[in-house]
């Protein structure tokens, strides 16, 4: 850990203490719609590291992370409703499902040489195919829906998940820095070296003797159980699951946005991109109901634009660049 | 002395198309073996038989004494096999450093000890300099001379060099050769290379082996090699050397 | 059980397949010769449907008339579009164009919701509901006049192709890129042809679909993920993969539409696309690479 702190540069530890130190006190003087963004940044931030481990560092596309975010909520969900089992407990279901699917998909794809568009395919057929499944499976709520219901006698369990936005708030807050610290460890290890050989060459990593289908295997194992988690937080703090929503390639893509416009294969990207996409898209929900515009598609117009903008202009992403003018270089990725 | 790299009757196919056809060589260990010949002989078919790129359609190749022929390449670099590849492949968004760390990381786990031997390596191929470089921005003499510190780091037994000369200029090539004949010395390594720089092959090799549209022409110490009238006919042409 | 009924069935599935199959063909045009990951396809598939029935309401003329401009229309926006936008992207790494594309695909099926809301807007044809007899048969005269619609355009782009200059250029950079380049072949233009007439096909296919389904933003994504599906299961690099990959895919969701469910249909694709993505990645007609 020390090695990681050290490896920073000394304004970065500088402006990261500050950013945290902000991040923890906001809450006392922010109004719950505000907390409620913070969350869903704090929740892009997450999963979209889990992704970027994936996709940045082992260069493997996935466009269908939704349905591991998905699964992970509604196994806790299910085990909550059915059975009163707590998510602390219901998590590690969610993980040991969304993981085995991830294995699934990785043993299909890497056993039989899938790769690029085609294992992005394979990714999107899994998500929908799960999505329809759970569409028409009755003791999953089917199309309707599953409710948590909210019990206010029981609404301050924080053990199960049940509380106000503080509770999910720092929640949020603690998996986003998790994540990061994750993958700086991650990056700096052997198999983070091993997974960047392999995104760069697989044919050079394989004759430095590198075996690229366990090294995979062990990205798409880890972005699923991370993704699961994910799942759970939300599931419990909307109180809700639609696999029309769970499952949509419309989420997985929402996954993917911070990561990619923050930066792919860094640290601080995923967690750039949310503080940037997530505020900016309220903003323009806000600003389209100020102008009384009525539009409903007005928001997604604004990220598919961003996303073009982005990817044509800074296809190495925001943070890069923001690095450079901050003069916070960094010696590795 | 018992060969390290024992290739007996190797055949490979490609869809009709005989690139090597049943080549048997021994190399012992220590030693430094050529493999020439004209484009298209089948040299690299050879190397990447070996290497594990593809198992060959017939024969055996076997290491140390254990058939390897029909390991992964991963797997043949675990054994103590490595390559370099015709057209260079360094891994363009690392920095040299980081190119030669995939290789040591095979051997050695802590990331730490890992640096250590390839700072060793990195100035013994004179890249120590050039070390937080971008693979992507080097010369192509740095770049090959990576692939061959990348190579080393994964602490092999045996070393395929496949036309690793190519493109340097004579200065350069004796630089590579001088490398090459010291890390023999030094450390026993054993150098199977392909080249058509026939300057690095007599500085280097102890044997020599010609290919020709797949087949072993001859066989011998390079003096013998380059007088015999197959192989001048085949490849080297009357007025070399 | 009875077979009529099946095999009512199965011909509807043939006629739209074949419909899916002509989109499909665009996107294995741009696919196969561009190499551009064209996420946008079922966006652009539902413009045109828009496009179609607009000029229905607006001029009364009929969608299998409409194809031919709105396929001219679209053309020039592939052709446009490439050589503006998409060129810079060619041989970018693959999710650099994926993210473009579905950047496009987000703003353009967004902007429909914006312009017509999510509801459907149906096509009330003059035949929309007559079928042909044939024997024990009943096959909607809608989807006749769409799959004889598909497999003209189809054949018409197959000449192209085959024996056209142009379109042996064309099939030259798919085959062989650098070798395209190093006999002359201007490869700008011949990509931007080859956008445009993808879009062509998608475009067609787009009107050709309007007498069979409802103009909807929804349905985009789920044309993208057909297209795709057909593309691969079909075999990427042959036309006429595309067109018996559509047939597939038409039968296998209207079989499955029957016996199961309808929201169930695609479910079975995904399954085939899966099986076929495994076990036999260059699809049924595509060539081994």
């Amino acid at each position: 850990m020390r090695d990681l702190w050290s490896a920073v540069p000394r304004r970065g530890r500088v402006i990261l203490v500050v950013w945290i130190a902000l991040l923890i006190g906001a809450p006392a003087v922010l109004d719950r719609y505000l907390i409620s963004i913070f969350i869903l940044i704090f929740y892009f931030a997450y999963v979209g590291q889990a992704w970027n481990l994936m996709m940045g560092f082992a260069g493997q596309l996935s466009l269908g992370h939704a349905l591991y975010a998905g699964l992970g909520g509604y196994v806790a969900a299910m085990l909550w409703f059915y059975f009163g089992i707590g998510p602390w407990l219901g998590v590690f279901a969610g993980i040991a499902v969304a993981v085995a699917f991830g294995a699934a998909i990785g043993w299909l794809g890497f056993r039989f040489g899938i790769e690029g568009v085609y294992f992005a395919l394979l990714t999107i057929a899994f998500a929908e195919f799960t999505r329809i499944a759970f569409d028409n499976m009755a003791f999953t709520g089917g199309a309707g829906g599953l409710f948590l219901l909210y019990d206010a006698q029981r609404s301050h369990e924080w053990w199960n998940l049940r509380g106000g936005p503080l509770l999910f708030y720092y929640l949020g807050l603690a998996l986003a820095v998790g994540a990061a610290i994750l993958t700086a460890w991650l990056s700096r290890s052997r198999i983070g070296y091993q997974w960047l050989a392999v995104r760069e060459d697989q044919q050079a990593a394989l004759a430095l003797g590198i075996d690229a289908f366990r090294v995979k295997m062990i990205a798409v194992l880890i972005s699923s159980g991370m993704t699961a988690i994910g799942g759970v937080l939300l599931a419990f703090y909307y109180n809700n699951l639609f696999p029309a929503q769970a499952f949509d390639i419309g989420r997985s893509i929402e996954i993917i946005l911070a990561p990619v416009i923050g930066g792919l294969g860094t640290i601080f990207g995923p967690i750039v991109g949310a503080f940037i996409l997530t505020p900016l898209g309220e903003g323009l929900i806000a600003l389209t109901a100020i102008l009384g515009i009525n539009a409903p598609g007005a928001k997604a117009v604004f990220y598919g634009l961003t996303l073009m903008a982005i990817i044509s202009l800074r296809p190495d992403g925001v943070w890069p660049w923001l690095r450079k003018m901050l003069r916070l270089e960094e010696t590795d990725s | 002395m018992t060969a390290l790299l024992a290739i007996e009757g190797v055949t490979k196919r490609f869809r009709g198309v005989l690139a090597v056809d049943d080549v048997t060589l021994a190399v012992p260990e220590g030693s430094i073996f050529a493999v020439i010949g004209p484009n298209g002989a089948g040299k690299t078919t050879l190397f990447n038989t070996i290497a594990g790129v593809f198992a060959p359609d017939g024969g055996t190749i076997s290491f140390a004494g254990n058939r390897i022929d029909k390991l992964p390449s991963n797997q043949i670099c675990v054994r103590g096999i490595a390559r370099t590849f015709q057209v260079v492949r360094p891994f363009p968004a690392l920095s040299v450093e980081e190119n030669v760390l995939v290789g040591a990381l095979l051997r050695r786990r802590d990331i730490r000890a890992a640096r250590e031997r390839v700072h060793a390596l990195l100035e013994r191929l004179d890249l120590f300099d050039k070390r937080r470089q971008r693979a992507a921005n080097l010369t192509l003499p740095d770049r090959k001379r990576l692939e061959v510190a990348r190579a080393l780091a994964t602490e092999p037994r045996l070393l395929l060099l496949d036309e690793v000369m190519a493109g340097l200029r004579p200065t350069e090539t004796d630089r590579m050769v001088a490398t090459l004949r010291q890390i023999n010395r030094d450390s026993g390594l054993t150098i199977v290379l392909i080249e058509h720089v026939m300057r690095a092959v007599m500085a280097l090799a102890s044997r020599v082996l010609v290919l020709d549209h797949g087949t072993a022409i001859a066989e011998g110490a390079p003096e013998a090699i380059v007088r015999d009238p197959a192989v001048v006919q085949s490849y080297l042409g009357a007025e070399t050397l | 059980m009875n077979l009529a009924i099946v095999a009512n069935v199965v011909i509807q599935g043939v006629l739209t397949g074949l419909v899916y199959g002509l989109m499909a063909l665009g996107l294995s045009v741009i696919f196969g010769v561009v190499r551009v990951v064209n996420f946008a396809h079922g966006e652009f598939a539902v413009v045109a449907m828009y496009a179609a029935y607009l000029l229905f309401v607006t001029l009364g003329l009929d969608p299998i008339v409409a194809l031919l401009p709105i396929a001219a229309a679209f053309f020039l926006i592939g052709y446009v579009l490439q050589t503006v936008l998409i060129n810079r992207f060619v041989g970018r790494a693959e999710h650099e164009q994926f993210i473009l594309l579905v950047g496009l695909a987000i703003v353009i099926v967004n902007g429909l919701l914006m312009i017509f809301g999510p509801d459907a807007r149906p096509t009330n044809l003059s035949y929309s509901f007559d079928s042909y007899a044939i024997g024990p048969l009943f096959v909607d005269k809608a989807r006749v006049y769409a799959a004889v619609g598909a497999l003209v355009v189809a054949a018409a782009l197959f000449g192209f192709f085959r024996y056209t200059a142009t379109g042996t250029a064309i099939r030259a950079c798919a085959d062989n890129l650098t070798g395209a380049a190093v006999v002359g072949l201007d490869i700008r233009r011949l990509y931007a042809l080859t956008f445009g007439l993808g879009l062509a096909c998608v475009g067609a296919a787009g009107a050709l679909m309007v007498p069979i389904a409802d103009a909807s933003p929804l349905l985009s994504q789920a044309f993208t993920l057909l297209a795709f599906t057909i593309v691969i299961i079909g075999g990427l690099g042959s036309m006429a993969g595309a067109l018996v990959g559509g047939v597939a895919i038409g039968v296998s969701e209207a079989l499955a539409s029957f016996f199961t469910a309808p929201s169930m249909k695609s479910m079975f694709s995904f399954a085939l696309l899966v099986a076929v993505l495994v076990l036999r990645p260059h699809g049924l007609m595509g060539r081994r690479t």
